[in-house]
Order: structure tokens, then sequence, then C-alpha cells
């Protein structure tokens, strides 16, 4: 049962991923990556991160995809018409990786030892409580410094995407 | 009922490498962009699995701080994006080249 729900995210994960790349047209690409997210947070799920996968849903899902929709449709992103022709450079890039995966992982024994451990965290326990727990204790720093992060990104994008009222005599 | 971790790592490579793919054969700047976001969840599954295999919530934050830089990314690249398409009124890659030689 847990392989075939892992089997049908998995398979879903891949092809959209391979659809974000593929497909031309810039709206069915962001269409396929959000059902990719979609997918991606039931993997967390299966995986027992249920507050990630909240958050993948409303933050990855709800914000950043919106965005990209309202940047596509503000430019009027036109169909590509042909890929770019440096793709035999993507070709030796990827291939080799992919090759080597696959013989990493067909060479080495597939342990039972590194096995994910379906009841080892009983349903009782609350995710979310223990992921705040361990960011307001153990990583509060690096919590602070990406408050920072947001704080200079929001600054960044009203500084660039300003439109220059008045000329440029201010 | 359980599953190898190597089958989240074959999943996550896959997903990876087709962000890198992306990267370099797209043509649209917003393709290019999405291709990142790719890679970036590529990573952020292989955190989690070898969270709940390590049983360390460390996995888990961390794929917290990396869902805010995507964010702070996503917002300034598609800012940089707008200024660009309003200079030279494209977003194909291949109009921009300025610094090439």
């Amino acid at each position: 049962m847990a392989q075939l729900v892992f089997g049908y995210f998995a398979g879903v994960i891949a092809v959209t991923a391979i659809l974000v790349v593929a497909l031309r047209n810039p709206v069915y690409s962001v269409l396929s990556l959000l059902i990719m997210f979609f997918h991606v947070a039931g993997l967390y799920i299966t995986l027992h991160a249920e507050f990630l996968a909240a958050v993948q849903l409303i933050v990855y899902a709800g914000a950043i995809l919106v965005l990209y929709l309202f940047v596509v449709m503000l430019l009027n992103a036109k169909q590509d018409d042909r890929y770019h022709r440096q793709w035999w450079v993507a070709g030796f890039v990827c291939v080799p990786l992919l090759l080597e995966l696959l013989v990493l992982f067909a060479g080495g024994k597939m342990e039972p030892s590194p096995l994910l451990s379906a009841d080892q965290a009983g349903p009782g326990t609350d995710n979310a409580k223990a992921i705040g727990i361990t960011l307001f204790s153990t990583y509060l720093f690096p919590f602070e410094v990406a408050s920072l992060i947001l704080l200079v990104a929001m600054v960044g994008a009203i500084v660039l995407a300003k439109r220059d009222i008045g000329g440029s005599g201010a | 009922m359980t599953i190898p971790i190597t089958y989240y790592l074959i999943l996550s490579t896959i997903v990876f490498l087709t962000g890198v793919a992306g990267v370099l054969i797209r043509r649209n700047i917003i393709a290019i962009l999405l291709s990142v976001e790719l890679m970036l969840n590529a990573t952020n599954i292989n955190f989690v699995a070898f969270s709940r295999y390590l049983e360390d919530l460390g996995g888990q934050v961390f794929v917290f701080f990396a869902l805010t830089v995507a964010a702070a990314e996503v917002a300034v690249g598609l800012a940089i994006i707008i200024a660009l398409h309003r200079s030279k009124e494209s977003i194909n890659l291949e109009d921009f080249k300025l610094l090439k030689w």
C-alpha cells in the first residue's frame, strides 16, 4: 500500500517535472509545476512532515506560483518556437550524471537497513509542535537571518521593478 | 510497508536533472526560473526523506529555510525580469547579449 502511494506520487512528480521543461507555452509550464507541488506536498505527508506539506501548499502553490502566473500574463509571454541551440550541452551534462546515478544505485547493495520506518513516530506525535520547538530553540539565529533575507528581497523587488516616475530628474 | 531511501534519492535526482536540463535548453527567462524551482524542490525532497530516515527534525527546518530563500529569489528574479522586459521588450534570453563576446 505504501509503495503504491509512493509510486503514484513519484510517477506524477517525475512526469510533471519533465512537462515543465518540455512544454513550450509558459502558462502550461506553470500549471504543470502547480500539479507537481501538490504531489510533492502529498509525498511530504507520507513522510510524516505534515507542517511542511501545508507550508508547501500555502507558500509554493499559493504565493510563488501566483506570482509566476502574474508575470507570465503581464509580459504576454509567447510560445517558444524552439529550444536553445546549446541543448547538446544539456545532454552532455545530464546523461552522464544519470548514468552515474544508475551505476551507483545498481552497484550498491540494497541493504534492508536504509528503510523509512513507517511506524516509529505514531500518529499522535505533533509534527508542527516539534518543528516549532526546534525552530525557536536550536535554529533561532537562522530564523532571524531568514527574516532579514525576506526584508532585503522585499526592498530589492520594489526598487528593481519601480517605474521611474518623474523621468530622470529623480 | 516501508520504502527504501534509495527510491527518494532516485526521484529527487530525476527532478534535479530535469531542472538542470531546463536551465540549459530553455530560451524563455521565466521557464528558466521555473527550472530553478524544480531543482530547489528536488533538494527539499531529499531533505525531508533524510529527516525521516535519520529521525532528526533539522532536515525539515532546513526545508523551511530553503522555502524562505526560494520566495526571496522568486520576488527578486521576477522584478529583474520585469525591468528587463521594460528596457528590451523581450524575455527571450538570446536578445540579451550585451556582455557576450
